[in-house]
């Protein structure tokens, strides 16, 4: 059983929360995640690990509650534990030898963006955070950003915070500018979010040649790559994102095909699982018979 | 040993496997064969002629004392005969269900030579059955000899080294990934031929007797293996990492909601439970399914199928029905479940009519050609035989290949050109001293029984090694 140490509500709907893990926390890196499982009953579920603690042996974890298995591990308070707790997996980023990097966090991906922005921070790149959120009320991780970013420049969608706009908008105005104040261009994006925000981002830098670093967080059942469900194109390849990810080249990333992925299971999880299995058919044809 | 015998009874056919009706076990998960009575097994053990040369042995890889065994069962003397088989195999129970007999010990059976064979494994598995059922015999802790040993992977192969290793008094220290050990039999063997129950009897019995499990554990990624041999004193690993990685066809379509490898589709349903309400994991409510595949894994995954709902379920195989690798057993169950079996059939394609998820998969037929490395004879295309079939749900039961994992992160252990470990075929010892290794991770996908016997043979080694005063070694930079 892994204890919970810590637990912070950043909005309404995402949940920060300290998990006592020290073998993971020893190990852990930026960009590797970890699949954790509520009780018996639970689905594994991935989530990337947003910051350790070793001399605490905590796991930071910052986690939307969208389904289930995330509803039922928000429900739980300091001191209870969670069943299963396993990592660190995947790969961790590969951020070394960038000069000026921008940093794209889209919502909850923030949390997943932020250990990345430190980390370029700590190794003395210059990073600029592009913090993108629907509305004022569901900004997170404000002061963290500030506090490690050259720049920090919050969007969102209505305009009720920071910039009005998508982060994309906010991007190409921070590619023209630099280019014509003639400081150095970005040589990296990391764009870590919604699918669909990963998409647009690397669209536009693909424009201007910018590597691109996307974070991907497909279904997946062991996170081992043994099941083969995140499994994702890259480069006209199959890819685990799991084992071979879980960040990739965002100019080479099918992401048609994930979005049509991620949504395999969403009509179960918004109408709760369904009965579908047949135990107990048999009785109920016997009785028409 | 001079057996006392009695008449032998000569029918030529097996006494028979009560089963559980196909229509309605189609729609349970309820175990498919029901196990002898006692009376039933003891008829059928008095089958046996007890001859002298003893093939069956022979034929088995952990060589289990068949005929001493079977002798007991006729005698009744079941607790005895649980003893025999006990003595070379710890996983009995496991072992009657799932182990393709008619290529082992009963290929190998006098009186399969006109007739069928004594029934092996069903009068294993009976005794083994019997045994948990009646007796409540304490299990005792063993002195512990002072020595440490890591097993890396809690499936058949590890849970057999890790018991051999028990029983001379290692403290034995299984790591398993997962959050519960059994390996290939809880996240692959369906609960409809191999009940659960019966492994967590299994490894609970190995807990008992000592041996320490830690499951969430990730070994290369969480701990290396070079930490487990510095930090934590282990003096020898054996590695039973398993072959756990899908392989996927490079055809169009591979990418669509739809489309499960057979481990993801069958982990979701047996170590997940999906089939159970209780359970959060989902499944996809399929109608008609294709199971690419014609291995027991295929068939694992086309019964499955059918038992979470859908209606129509084939199997897609490019060779003969014969020459599929399956057990005799399973096929024949498969198609007494309603079980539709496209043989010389290839996959060209899986399409979409609305370009979200599967709804069909392309396909043409084969014929036979000259025998090929394997023996069987090499499937040929039909040309212009191309035709489409519908399926909501395709599953890839194409095989398996070791996890990268332990290669990734461990310096100098030595695989071939597949990714698997390359292991003393007798002892399991590898390139790096005082590491062992054996199961699916050297051979590739092949079975719970010839995993077994290599963990054996590794615990034999790995006790040789450390009683010779050795122990693992981390290289030098």
């Amino acid at each position: 059983m892994y204890k919970i140490l810590t637990k912070r509500e950043l909005n309404d709907a995402v949940t920060m929360m300290e998990v006592e893990a020290p073998l993971i926390a020893a190990k852990a890196k930026a960009g590797q995640f970890i699949i954790f499982r509520v009780d018996e009953y639970g689905e594994r579920i991935p989530l990337t690990v947003a910051g350790t603690d070793t001399e605490r042996g905590a796991v930071m974890i910052i986690f939307q509650k969208v389904g289930k298995g995330t509803q039922r591990l928000g429900a739980l308070e300091v001191g209870d534990a969670i069943l299963d707790f396993v990592g660190p997996l995947g790969h961790p980023s590969e951020l070394e030898g960038y000069e000026h990097a921008c940093v794209v966090g889209g919502g909850v991906g923030c949390a997943i963006a932020y250990p990345s922005a430190k980390a370029l921070h700590a190794q003395g790149t210059e990073v600029t955070v592009i913090a993108g959120f629907r509305n004022k009320d569901i900004v997170i991780l404000e002061d963290e950003f500030a506090a490690i970013a050259d720049e920090l420049h919050i969007t969102t969608d209505d305009g009720s915070y920071g910039t009005k706009g998508f982060v994309t908008d906010k991007l190409k105005e921070l590619i023209a500018q630099r280019e014509a104040e003639g400081r150095p261009p970005f040589d990296l994006v990391v764009a870590i979010g919604p699918v669909v925000m990963m998409k647009f981002v690397a669209k536009l830098t693909a424009e201007y040649g910018i590597k691109t670093l996307v974070s991907l967080n497909p279904i997946m059942v062991d996170g081992t790559g043994m099941c083969g469900g995140c499994r994702v194109t890259v480069n006209n390849e199959i890819k685990f994102a799991c084992v071979d990810g879980p960040e990739f080249d965002g100019h080479q990333v099918d992401f048609d095909e994930l979005i049509l992925r991620n949504n395999m299971y969403r009509d179960q999880e918004s109408k709760g699982k369904p009965h579908y299995c047949r135990i107990g058919l048999t009785a109920a044809r016997d009785e028409e018979e | 040993m001079e057996v006392q015998r009695r008449k032998p009874n000569m029918s030529l056919t097996k006494v028979p496997m009560p089963h559980q009706d196909p229509i309605e076990r189609a729609s349970n998960f309820n175990e498919v064969a029901l196990g002898y009575t006692a009376e039933m097994a003891m008829e059928e053990a008095r089958r046996c002629l007890q001859c002298k040369h003893r093939p069956c042995v022979n034929g088995c890889p952990v060589h289990v004392k068949i005929p001493e065994f079977v002798h007991l069962v006729a005698e009744g003397e079941f607790a005895a005969a649980y003893d025999k088989i006990l003595e070379t195999n710890c996983l009995p129970a496991v072992c009657g269900r799932v182990c393709p007999q008619e290529n082992q010990c009963e290929e190998v059976c006098v009186r399969g030579i006109k007739g069928e064979p004594v029934g092996i494994g069903r009068l294993e598995r009976f005794v083994a059955d019997w045994y948990m059922k009646n007796v409540r015999k304490p299990i005792e802790k063993l002195p512990s000899n002072g020595h440490k040993v890591a097993i890396i992977g809690g499936g058949p192969a590890g849970l057999t080294c890790a018991g051999d290793l028990a029983a001379l008094g290692y403290e034995v220290t299984i790591f398993e990934a997962f959050q519960k050990a059994g390996g290939v039999l809880v996240y692959g063997i369906p609960e409809f031929r191999l009940p659960k129950a019966i492994v967590a009897a299994e490894v609970d019995s190995l807990i008992k007797r000592g041996v320490k499990v830690e499951t969430n554990m990730v070994i290369g990624r969480v701990l290396s293996i070079d930490e487990l041999i510095t930090d934590y004193n282990f003096e020898a690993i054996f590695l039973g990492t398993g072959a756990g990685l899908p392989v996927f066809l490079k055809i169009p379509g591979i990418g669509l909601p739809g489309v499960y490898s057979a481990n993801e589709y069958l982990t979701r349903t047996n170590l997940m439970k999906a089939y159970d309400q209780r359970y959060d994991t989902p499944i996809r409510i399929s109608r008609s399914v294709a199971v690419i595949g014609g291995g027991n894994v295929a068939m694992d995954a086309a019964r499955t199928a059918l038992r979470l709902g859908a209606e129509k379920v084939y199997i897609v195989y490019r060779r003969s029905e014969a020459d599929m690798p399956a057990r005799l057993e399973e096929v024949h169950h498969a198609k007494e479940e309603g079980i539709e079996i496209l043989d010389y059939t290839d996959i060209d394609a899986i399409e979409s009519a609305d370009e979200r998820e599967v709804s069909s998969i392309l396909v043409h037929k084969m014929r036979p050609g000259e025998p090929d490395k394997s023996g069987r004879p090499r499937p040929i295309p039909i040309p212009d035989s191309q035709f489409s079939l519908e399926a909501d749900t395709v599953i890839l039961a194409i095989g398996t290949s070791p996890n990268p994992l332990i290669r990734h992160t461990t310096e100098g252990l030595d695989f071939d050109k597949r990714g698997c470990l390359i292991a003393d075929k007798v002892s399991g010892a590898t390139s790096r001293k005082g590491i062992f290794a054996g199961g699916d991770a050297v051979t590739g996908a092949a079975t719970v029984i010839e995993a077994m016997g290599a963990g054996k043979k590794a615990a034999a080694a790995i006790h040789e090694f450390i009683v010779s005063g050795q122990r693992a070694e981390v290289p030098e930079e």
